[in-house]
């Protein structure tokens, strides 16, 4: 939680902009932040990769997106969904409002298919701007930090607060859905929706920031994936493209057989186990 | 352990493509593009339209 909160408030240090209603122009702008953090917040000090993503793609005439992507691509290689776990402001802000002590059901029977709404969503952002119109449609209709962006902007800008209508209205309605969603499911738009976690997650198996079970300790308790809120089995694998590398699991492993970070299991035999009775996931 | 070491290498493979790609971006003038949209308050992204 430290070094989300860290993350947080580094990618939007620029204070004064909460009170004034003007985004930044310092030239650390023009850098895309490993999260999702809308570059119009006030406070933002980065640029989000989503955005920027998505206005390359919107674009006339089109550009290949060669930083944007390269960027991407780096974070991800180099973390994976640990940027999620750790980097993200809208990961952290969710975990927020899960402290609040409701009941929570993480596991329930729409939560596998709901998972891969995320890819759809991804490939929507990618082709609706390419194909359909030169709108970023994540931004527009989803993205719950450009709606709180907008909702710091109106409350220092009285001009902001008389432009918002009906399509502002709509992204209200998704962040309060997320808002309450996240009382009773941890991080539901991580799960569901992100784009961003989308790709970060086709680069876990890859990623220098890893997962890894040393084979020979684990006892095959079951600990690891009942603590585990992002639904992973960590000893079928752990590097699944829905680990966010929160180390939950580590946390809670009798034998410590669970390691994270970038040296995770180098002196170790480690992989994928095949749990008694069951089968390794592939 | 072979897949371990296997699936490492392609993340250095990644990370390298990853650095070569923004440095072509770069080189084209994409930050100055990012950086022009970023400065400026996106009307959709905070539901203005």
């Amino acid at each position: 939680m430290g070094i989300q909160a860290a993350a947080a408030l580094l990618q939007n240090a620029n204070f004064k902009g909460f009170f004034t209603g003007r985004v930044s122009e310092n030239a650390a702008k023009g850098v895309c932040v490993p999260g999702l953090n809308c570059y119009s917040c006030s406070g933002a000090v980065g640029a989000c990769p989503m955005g920027a993503l998505q206005s390359f793609l919107g674009a006339r005439p089109f550009r290949i997106p060669y930083y944007v992507v390269g960027l991407l691509v780096f974070f991800g290689a180099l973390l994976g969904r640990a940027v999620c776990g750790f980097l993200c402001p809208m990961g952290w802000i969710q975990e927020l409002i899960a402290l609040v002590p409701v009941p929570k059901k993480n596991r329930f029977r729409l939560d596998k298919p709901l998972r891969k709404l995320k890819y759809l969503v991804l490939a929507a952002t990618v082709t609706l701007p390419l194909f359909v119109a030169r709108t970023p449609f994540f931004c527009k209709y989803i993205c719950p930090s450009g709606t709180a962006a907008a909702l710091f902007l109106a409350a220092a800008d009285k001009t902001v607060r008389s432009m918002l209508g009906s399509l502002f209205n709509w992204k209200l309605a998704v962040l309060i859905a997320l808002v309450l969603l996240s009382l009773f499911i941890f991080r539901p738009f991580c799960k569901y929706l992100c784009p961003l976690g989308a790709v970060y997650g086709c680069f876990n198996r890859f990623a220098l920031y890893r997962g890894s079970v040393d084979e020979n300790a684990c006892v095959r308790c079951g600990k690891c994936a009942a603590a585990c809120r992002m639904g992973v089995d960590p000893v079928k694998n752990i590097n699944s493209a829905e680990c966010i590398r929160c180390g939950d699991c580590a946390k809670n492993c009798p034998v410590k057989a669970i390691s994270l970070g970038f040296t995770a299991g180098k002196a170790k035999q480690s992989g994928s186990l095949t749990p008694k009775g069951g089968t390794a996931a592939k | 352990m072979k897949n371990r070491k296997s699936s490492r290498a392609a993340g250095f493979v990644l990370l390298a493509a990853g650095a070569a790609l923004t440095a072509a971006g770069l080189l084209q003038g994409q930050y100055a593009s990012v950086l022009a949209k970023a400065i400026r308050i996106c009307m959709e992204c905070v539901g203005i339209g």
